[in-house]
């Protein structure tokens, strides 16, 4: 089976962060913003070759407008990975596959 | 020559590249486009519509369209006729060669990624920074320079639009949705926008002008707290507090890569033969606001890509002859 994508709330957030036995990334996005949809097949990808080593989940900031403000999220889409429960990178703005991955890879 | 020769290639993918692709593709030359990777700021794949919400004067859509949507449908119609996509930034292109060559990648690779028998420049242009004091640390932070990714998150705040034209005050007009309070903040004292914008925000209760003024700093240890402005008359300064400033004081032709190798105007736009898509390499074309610093709307960056695509398919047929 391929990496699935969790789309986190927040009921389930700290839950899911807290129980990753990997780096998890934050996908902060939302419907109406174009970047964001850019970004979103990239993460497909990278959620399938990187199964297993880093997991990819998404924050709907519509539906849970608190998680945004919770991390001061301004702009959209922010990326923010977690390792053991606790923030340790954020990337802001969409980027392509390379820079993406090269951003990444003290995780992967 | 390398692996995958094109016989047209199109550097970008804006309604001008996207046009030029369709247009060639239905001449049965199998344009390949190098779409851009994605990104934030105007460069990406779609170009600058992709931050962009309703459209409403593209015609064709009285009811409007969303920006995002205009261009999949535009890459969906060059796909049909057979148009291929690589979702890649060029880094160096070699035009004294023929065929051309086109790096992806690493630049300092001995041989190139594609070569092209034409090239078709559409590579757009991108928002101009205000380039002051505090602007890289707080981007992201409060100081956005797109209105509909981040309007969102300034719910109830006042905020700034800092630029005259189209797009700012198409920007505040559009923030009003969001933000309690939003100050137009232009270095002249009327605007660039067209009639119908200017009075659309005339007339909206949550805008306000500030003119003849320029943001010369701007202040926040998280985010955004103040901006300073000067008058730009008077030169006097002042702060004025606000929690979100949004950059829309206008575009800069996405140039670098062509710099040396074309004809470049003093602005940076890329020039072409008048009447034409011709730049001063033949076989090389360029279309949209990559050369164009006068219209600058999807509707002329569209016409020119259609006519950059004519103009390759005639110059493709006289070489052959």
């Amino acid at each position: 089976m391929s990496g699935a994508i969790t789309n986190l709330s927040t009921e389930n957030f700290e839950s899911e962060i807290n129980s990753a036995n990997q780096p998890i990334l934050v996908d902060f996005w939302a419907e109406w913003c174009g970047p964001c949809k850019m970004i979103a097949p990239i993460l497909e990808e990278i959620a399938d070759e990187q199964e297993g080593v880093i997991k990819i989940a998404k924050v709907d900031v519509d539906n849970a407008p608190e998680l945004a403000q919770k991390f001061e999220i301004m702009s959209i889409p922010t990326l923010i990975v977690f390792n053991d429960g606790e923030p340790a990178k954020r990337l802001v703005g969409a980027q392509g596959k390379h820079q993406l991955l090269d951003a990444l890879s003290e995780f992967i | 020559m390398s692996d995958s020769h094109q016989t047209v290639v199109i550097i970008g993918s804006g309604p001008a590249g996207l046009t030029a692709a369709i247009y060639t593709a239905r001449a049965e030359l199998n344009p390949l486009v190098i779409e851009g990777e994605p990104s934030s700021t105007g460069d990406q794949p779609g170009g600058q519509l992709m931050l962009t919400t309703e459209v409403e004067n593209f015609p064709g859509f009285p009811e409007g369209i969303l920006g995002p949507q205009l261009m999949a449908d535009m890459k969906a119609q060059a796909e049909k006729f057979g148009a291929t996509f690589s979702t890649r930034k060029v880094t160096k292109v070699d035009l004294t060669t023929k065929p051309f060559e086109i790096w992806i990648g690493n630049p300092d690779e001995n041989s190139p990624t594609h070569t092209a028998d034409a090239v078709i420049i559409s590579t757009g242009a991108q928002s101009v920074m205000l380039e002051v004091e505090g602007e890289k640390r707080l981007l992201g932070h409060g100081l956005s320079t797109c209105a509909t990714c981040d309007g969102f998150f300034f719910k109830d705040k006042k905020i700034a639009v800092v630029g005259g034209g189209d797009s700012a005050i198409e920007e505040a007009t559009f923030l009003t949705k969001f933000a309690s309070e939003v100050t137009v903040i232009h270095r002249r004292n009327e605007l660039r926008a067209s009639k119908i914008m200017q009075k659309r925000a005339h007339e909206n209760p949550k805008i306000n002008f500030l003119w003849d003024s320029e943001v010369t700093e701007i202040f926040g240890s998280n985010s955004v707290e103040a901006v300073k402005i000067r008058n730009t008359k008077t030169l006097e300064e002042t702060e004025l507090d606000l929690e979100g400033i949004f950059i829309a004081i206008g575009h800069k032709p996405n140039t670098s890569l062509f710099i040396d190798k074309l004809s470049i105007d003093n602005l940076g736009y890329i020039k072409t033969e008048p009447q034409s898509t011709k730049t001063n390499i033949e076989g090389v074309f360029a279309c949209g606001d990559v050369q164009d610093h006068k219209y600058r709307q999807a509707i002329t960056a569209a016409g020119s890509g259609c006519m950059a695509a004519i103009d390759a398919e005639h110059w493709l047929e006289n070489r052959q002859s």
